[in-house]
């Protein structure tokens, strides 16, 4: 038998192992020393010419600097970074950036047109995922060394296959595929042919505030103050810790445990309100949750029906109920926030507008369909509120909730019928969006290029030159113009229901000043960051 | 001494198929489930070209069989591939991620067993008291309560609210890169490094989700000690030792223990496989970097290496148990030669 003392001994052993943490100091994290709570798993690559995920993308951003930034506050501008000015020729095809002199990269030595030339060159070279953003001007591996040079020190030259808008050109080497990289650092560490991918993976060789110390994936991110960079503030190091949960960030954040909390959800916001002890700060995002309707289904071709569609969802009354601080209603293709955007909204609820237009479409007693959407929220919420809305109308929906990746899958194998789905956008450029939404030249199953409108069956020759119009145009006013006309149409001829737009929110304590939050996730920026 | 062998040899065959039988059912279901594993290597927005040729690189054009021949071969020259996600070595990614799962796991078990073991023998003793329904109760809510809500209560009441246990995360900031891994279990590489202050940080970072892990297993255990025991003390050797006088204390822990000590054994190496599996949820509000989280996200992508890597490293550790499992039975069972 064992005795209660017996017991009650044995059972010590709980508070004798919770003692040790009293006697732990648990102080707010030091003042050179930024700590940020976020989701770090979307990343795969922090080499700024292969990864093209947002958190890798946002890291990358703080590590390396471009030719040209866009300019956070006006979209329609592009700022000089490394390059001090540019000029284009005549013809639209001969482009020069003299370089900005003084710059050095994190080992200290000069950021050089040479360097500007090699990393153009390898982005096109290694040919990974953001590539097309470069190569889309005729860059390929044959001709990089010919079409992108540095003739002296200070001068880089790129040469297009065809008349190129120099805004769409800037636009594009803005994003992170046209990060500048020290040629020495990543020829040194090179590996057979692979131009230094390997090490670069996991290693950084820019000219940003920041510099790589340490990624270990699902588990944290470090980065240190390039000494030789352009940082002022008194931050001497970063640290990024992955943590899943929402919840676990916004306790962490209270605690003062970490500065900034990055991925709290409506609930946690919503109890933000009012709490004086901790800052919020938000900026839409250039990503977009649409509903995308497969041309491959008989009854969801009619134009009507798309129409219909548009007119039965209650846009306003989803967004304030469900995602009030973390999406914005918007309904055109190009996101508020980048050039060309559309903001205004024509759709609202109109359930007698969207029965009669089903009717008009042959199905006066609507249909039965399927919605693909993401099981992770808030797209369940979403996809049970449109759900409701199409019922109202006589289209009964059955909700297929699954993995992100596997809703991709479907989409990507055409299978879907309905798919609630998000799209984010590459580059600071209209066309980044246009191009994939509105330029399907091959509707086959085996299309050599497969645009996001592509996956839906959808094809329409005259948005299609629509598009091409807007992107060739030389003129930067007209082209926008053009690009704002080119959104109207397609609102109201396509079979893509555009229904928000997300935003990015971080959480403060209120003594962290200057971060920046940007459209693309590569312009989340640190670079003016203090803690008082 | 040559059937030793031979049962030996036949054993290790059947760890071999069980393993064997194991990357074939992972590697199958993988490679048929609805996800693409190249949108994991280069993202949605991807052009076509990319895509084929990475489709191309991880080898997923061949057919199924021709994949899976790869691979074998790969894994017998101890080559568990890459993960597609990290970029690193599926080994090195394991080698990474499990000692955290088993620091957090190996402590969690010790304290199950310390406290569940006599709780359940007290319940049997007492059974239908008072005493019994109470430990009924607190097991009950070990089953009942899901992990995350506890995990998250915990969090909130001793690290938010009272301020007494460190927040989640493995170790403080201040500590973190300052201790070299050696074993892979923090709290040893503390001591190892000699740094008392970073092994008591690594301490009471373990000290929620070890209390929080070891709850849920304390009640399987606690539940199962005390039904062997009163199933012990039914025997008629204990009416024989009640009979000859002995002390209440000395019947139970002298008599009756050791016939369901061997039952134990069994109960706590599947508690602990099931423990070194990973504790996603737990894991998951702890920000713990271990195997569960690894496994699930590698799952959710399609990334394949990781998954076969993970459940054949999990496999073997159910194996491994119940292997020694086995050799304590002889060993402490005289009935089993």
């Amino acid at each position: 038998m064992i005795s209660r003392r017996n017991f009650l001994a044995a059972s010590a052993v709980f508070p004798t192992l919770s003692y040790l943490s009293w006697t732990s100091a648990f102080a707010a994290t030091p003042k050179n020393v930024l700590v940020v709570a976020m989701q770090l798993d979307n990343m795969t690559s922090l080499d700024p010419h292969e990864g093209f995920e947002s958190v890798g993308a946002e890291i990358c951003g703080n590590m390396y600097h471009k030719l040209v930034a866009p300019n956070l506050e006006d979209p329609d501008k592009v700022d000089p970074q490394i390059a001090e000015s540019w000029t284009a020729s005549e013809d639209g095809k001969t482009f020069t950036f003299k370089i900005r002199k003084g710059l050095k990269f994190s080992s200290g030595a000069p950021v050089t047109a040479e360097d500007c030339a090699f990393s153009l060159q390898r982005a096109v070279k290694l040919n990974k995922s953001p590539a097309f953003i470069i190569t889309q001007f005729g860059f390929n591996a044959d001709n990089a060394e010919t079409a992108i040079t540095a003739p002296d020190a200070d001068t880089v030259v790129l040469k297009t296959e065809n008349p190129t808008a120099l805004g769409l050109l800037l636009y594009c080497l803005s994003a992170n595929v046209g990060a500048i990289i020290e040629k020495k650092a990543a020829l040194d560490h090179a590996e057979g042919d692979d131009l230094g991918n390997a090490w670069l993976r996991q290693n950084s060789a820019g000219s940003g505030e920041f510099m790589l110390k340490i990624w270990r994936a699902s588990d944290s991110v470090v980065l240190l103050k390039n000494p030789n960079g352009d940082y002022k503030g008194n931050i001497e190091r970063i640290i990024m810790r992955h943590i899943v949960d929402p919840s676990s960030q916004l306790l962490m954040l209270k605690q003062g445990d970490v500065d900034i909390a990055r991925n709290l959800l409506t609930e946690q916001l919503k109890g933000l309100e009012g709490d004086d002890s901790i800052k919020l700060m938000q900026k839409s995002t250039a990503s977009i949750m649409l509903m995308s309707l497969n041309q491959a289904v008989e009854k969801l071709q009619n134009p009507k029906v798309w129409e219909a569609f548009k007119w039965a969802v209650g846009y306003h009354a989803m967004q304030k109920n469900i995602v009030p601080m973390t999406y914005v209603v918007h309904q055109a293709i190009v996101p508020e926030g980048l050039p060309g955007a559309y903001n205004e909204n024509p759709f609202e609820q109109d359930l007698e507008k969207a029965k009669a237009l089903l009717a008009e479409a042959g199905y006066p007693d609507g249909f039965e369909i399927e919605i693909d959407h993401y099981s992770a929220p808030p797209y369940p919420d979403i996809a049970q509120a449109i759900q409701a809305d199409l019922g109202k109308i006589g289209i009964k929906v059955t909700l297929l909730a699954a993995e992100n990746r596997q809703v991709l899958t479907k989409m990507r194998a055409r299978k879907h019928q309905v798919a609630l789905s998000s799209w984010g956008t590459d580059y600071f450029d209209p066309n980044s969006n246009v191009d994939v939404f509105c330029i399907n030249h091959d509707n086959s199953d085996d299309a050599t290029t497969r645009p996001f409108c592509w996956r839906s069956h959808f094809q329409d020759d005259k948005i299609a030159k629509m598009a091409e119009d807007a992107r060739d145009e030389p003129d930067p006013e007209t082209r926008i113009k053009k690009y704002v006309e080119l959104q109207k149409y397609y609102m109201n001829n396509s079979p893509f229901v555009v229904m928000m737009q997300s935003s990015v929110v971080a959480a403060m304590r209120p003594n962290v000043e200057g971060v920046r939050l940007g459209t693309l996730p590569d312009s989340h920026s640190y670079a003016g960051t203090s803690k008082a | 001494m040559i059937r030793r062998l031979k049962s030996l040899g036949s054993q290790f065959g059947s760890v071999l198929a069980t393993l064997f039988g194991l990357s074939v059912v992972t590697f199958m279901i993988g490679r048929v489930m609805p996800v693409d594993p190249v949108i994991a290597a280069v993202g949605d927005n991807a052009s076509q070209e990319v895509v084929a040729k990475a489709r191309a690189a991880m080898g997923l054009d061949e057919p199924l069989i021709v994949q899976y021949w790869h691979y074998l071969t790969q894994v017998l020259h101890g080559d568990f591939g890459q993960s597609v996600l990290t970029h690193n070595e599926v080994a090195s990614d394991i080698a990474h991620y499990f000692p955290a799962t088993m620091e957090l796991a190996t402590y969690a078990l010790i304290i199950a067993t310390v406290i569940g073991v006599p709780l359940g023998i007290w319940a049997a003793v007492r059974q239908d008291s008072l005493t019994d329904q109470i430990i009924r109760v607190i097991c009950l809510a070990g089953h009942s309560v899901p992990v995350f809500v506890l995990a998250l209560l915990a969090l909130i009441i001793f690290y938010a609210g009272l301020g007494i246990a460190p927040g989640p995360g493995r170790q403080g900031i201040i500590y973190q890169d300052m201790i070299t891994p050696v074993t892979g279990f923090l709290t040893i590489d503390c001591l190892y490094a000699g740094d008392w202050d970073a092994f008591r940080d690594a301490v009471a970072h373990l000290v929620l989700p070890v209390s929080i892990l070891s709850y849920f297993s304390l009640a399987y255990i606690t539940r199962m000690t005390r039904a062997f025991m009163l199933d012990a003390l039914r025997g008629e050797f204990i009416v024989a030792a009640r009979a000859k006088g002995l002390s209440a204390r000395k019947v139970v822990l002298n008599h009756a223990f050791p016939t369901i000590a061997v039952q134990l054994l069994t109960v706590l190496a599947l508690t602990y496989a099931g423990l070194l599996e990973g504790a996603v949820v737990t894991e998951t509000v702890f920000a713990w970097p271990g195997l569960g989280l690894y496994l699930t996200k590698a799952l959710m992508n399609g990334d394949m290496n990781p998954v076969v890597g993970c459940t054949l490293l999990i496999g073997l550790i159910y194996v491994a148990l119940n292997l020694l499992a086995d050799i304590l039975y002889r060993v402490f069972d005289p009935r089993v030669s």
